[in-house]
């Protein structure tokens, strides 16, 4: 994973609320492998519908968005898409549980921050530092974010998760030890 | 003496394996569902070179890109056929249990993991799908994950969670004749929006969810995502526990006593603190249906579509414009009598037997006015449906009895919505695009579908029954 410290870079806003990951990603492209880019992809529908539609594949490295940004499937396409196509930071007012965890762990940085499309929208660049959490309007205003300490190492260190549990194994291998017999499926 | 706990937290404290000091911990897997569409994480894992810790925890089921046709020939599609062909090997060669196409078990993951018993209470289960939060209707906890995730837990059987917030909706009181579960959680939708639940896990109680059996108690935890919440929880209870006892992988014998024994004593302790609570009205929730192209979008029947001009502000103004020119509304229409192109009734949310008795209860001696497809949330209920004589209900009125699997809900083995069409679907999501390219779909019960059917417009099941 690359790891993720600074970004400074033009934005782009897309101010809708619950852009679902149907949208991010049809379902259709769903079945490709990864190896073929998921850049095209991303928001396919809409790029053919609107002419105008905000976000381009490689544009831009900063979208800001409406709340409830990533609601839906689980799909991890969503977050392919986005970052296949250049995008290293969404920030929006909320997002989708599970979109927000697919997005750490592909080192796509989510921030989440009230009133971000009013706040943001009006600038053409910004720069995030995520080890200060802070993002810097082109007038030099500083806005501060929060972001679980965990999910900032991650994306800062660009860690394995998978390397990280194992370090865990003993305490696993106690707690699955321990686990009620019901608990197992019967052998059918 | 112990505070008193949530469903949700004792499930939580008995499946923390260890917990990091921001709060986060490390949970064990009971049971990892995967399907089709996991074979990104199987593709992880091989990278990674580590091996499936838990084969016999983990069971596969095709059911995203199978075929709801006669399935004597190929899959045509080639890559949905890779798909379901490298879910097959995945599954040999990591020695999991597979139901695939030709399977007398197979179906839609969230129908059949109930249906043979490996959703239990007390347990955690997850999946790579967001309509995971199904399976909380037993009182496990159950919520859906991605592909990186489902790398994590096929090497792992774990998974780094933070703990989400609990949010209880209590629905107290009856409902009417003709209203379904998927009434009330449409209803609970609206009411909370798509983003009510963010960041929470849902515990739904009260008289009117403990009236209710387990399919329909399922129907509600699944569209728990809907909301925005991370699971759907219902305390198990003696209706659960009837419906589980003697299905094939569930316990038996003294270990089922002990498993039983263990449940009675998940639910919510008095005096339980939860960090928000809701509260509906049963008797307040009417046949309901979205008009939009988010599930908060939902209105009674009876109801008009919101007008632009009278939202409170630009951007809700502009929501709802965007909204009606998608799905071809007049502002203020009314909902009932919408001309309708086609229905859907299926899904992980109103694939089982009692959903199809309700379709077949509005259909029997009547005849669709547009064409239909009902597809089976899998093989099992099939079986069930037609020793009951359903199917021909369904065909006698004109509809298309198709084989199981998830179908026109999410439209990946082909079986779309053409452009511009409206469709009446039991489905959960009524996204742009979701059913097909510019398809427009009306979330409804399979009651309400059927009535849809039958007048080829959007009807009220009321004045039809």
């Amino acid at each position: 994973m690359t790891p993720f410290t600074i970004l400074s870079g033009p934005i782009t806003l897309l101010d809708r609320p619950n852009i679902d990951t149907d949208q991010i990603i049809p379902a259709r492209f769903l079945r490709k492998p990864r190896s073929a880019g998921y850049d095209n992809f991303l928001f396919a529908d809409l790029r053919t519908r609107e002419n105008a539609f905000p976000l381009q594949p490689h544009t831009v490295p900063i979208l800001v968005a409406g709340a409830n940004f990533g609601c839906g499937s689980s799909r991890e396409g969503a977050v392919y898409a986005l970052v296949d196509a250049g995008v290293r930071c969404v920030i929006a007012p909320s997002f989708g549980d599970i979109f927000a965890g697919n997005a750490g762990k592909n080192g796509l940085l989510t921030i989440e921050l009230p009133d971000a499309p009013a706040r943001l929208g009006a600038a053409t660049t910004l720069a995030i530092d995520l080890p200060a959490q802070t993002i810097t309007l082109p007038d030099g205003t500083l806005i501060a974010f929060e972001i679980d300490a965990f999910r900032k190492r991650c994306l800062v260190e660009g860690l394995d998760d998978i390397g990280l549990t194992l370090v865990h194994s003993d305490a696993l291998a106690a707690h699955e030890a321990a686990l009620p017999p019901w608990s197992a499926p019967r052998a059918g | 003496m112990a505070a008193p706990r949530t469903l949700f937290e004792k499930i939580w404290a008995a499946h923390a394996v260890t917990t990091r000091e921001d709060g986060t911990s490390l949970l064990w897997i009971d049971r990892h569902l995967v399907h089709e569409g996991s074979f990104h994480g199987f593709g992880m894992l091989e990278h990674s070179g580590r091996p499936l810790r838990r084969p016999d925890l983990t069971f596969a089921m095709a059911d995203h890109y199978v075929p709801s046709h006669d399935r004597r020939h190929p899959i045509a599609d080639p890559e949905a056929a890779g798909l379901v062909t490298t879910l097959a090997a995945n599954a040999a060669r990591h020695g999991i249990t597979h139901f695939g196409l030709d399977s007398p078990d197979q179906g839609i993951v969230h129908v059949v993991g109930p249906e043979l018993g490996l959703t239990l209470p007390g347990l955690v289960l997850v999946c790579g799908d967001s309509h995971t939060s199904t399976h909380g209707a037993f009182g496990t906890l159950a919520f859906g994950i991605g592909a990186s995730e489902v790398a994590h837990v096929l090497a792992t059987q774990s998974l780094w969670q933070k703990r989400p917030r609990t949010l209880r909706i209590t629905i107290d009181g009856t409902l009417h004749q003709h209203v379904a579960a998927k009434d009330v959680i449409l209803a609970v939708i609206a009411r909370i929006g798509a983003a009510g639940a963010v960041g929470h896990v849902i515990e739904y109680a009260g008289s009117a969810i403990r009236a209710l059996g387990m399919e329909a108690r399922m129907t509600i935890c699944n569209m728990s995502i809907e909301a925005g919440g991370r699971a759907g929880m219902i305390a198990p209870d003696d209706v659960t526990f009837g419906w589980i006892s003697g299905r094939r992988h569930a316990p038996r014998g003294a270990a089922w006593d002990a498993a039983v024994a263990a449940w009675r004593r998940l639910p919510s302790d008095p005096g339980a603190v939860f960090d928000r609570d809701v509260s509906i009205d049963a008797g307040q929730i009417a046949p309901t249906i979205t008009w939009g192209t988010t599930p908060e979008a939902a209105l009674p029947v009876t109801g008009r579509v919101p007008n632009p001009d009278d939202a409170p502000d630009a951007a809700a103004r502009q929501a709802i414009a965007g909204q009606l020119a998608y799905m071809g509304l007049m502002p203020g229409a009314a909902l009932e009598g919408t001309p309708v192109d086609r229905v859907f009734i299926g899904s992980c949310t109103n694939g089982r037997l009692p959903d199809l008795r309700a379709a077949a209860l509005v259909l029997k001696g009547r005849h669709a006015t547009i064409p239909g497809l009902v597809v089976p949330g899998s093989v099992a209920v099939k079986r069930e449906a037609e020793a009951e004589g359903l199917d021909r209900v369904f065909t006698e009125a004109g509809l298309v009895w198709g084989e199981p699997g998830c179908s026109m809900c999410v439209g990946m083995n082909g079986d779309l919505v053409a452009p511009g069409q409206r469709c009446a679907s039991t489905s959960n999501r009524n996204f742009e695009g979701r059913q097909g390219q510019g398809a427009r779909t009306h979330l409804m019960s399979p009651a309400m579908a059927a009535a849809a059917a039958i007048a080829g417009a959007i009807a009220d099941v009321r004045k039809l029954a």
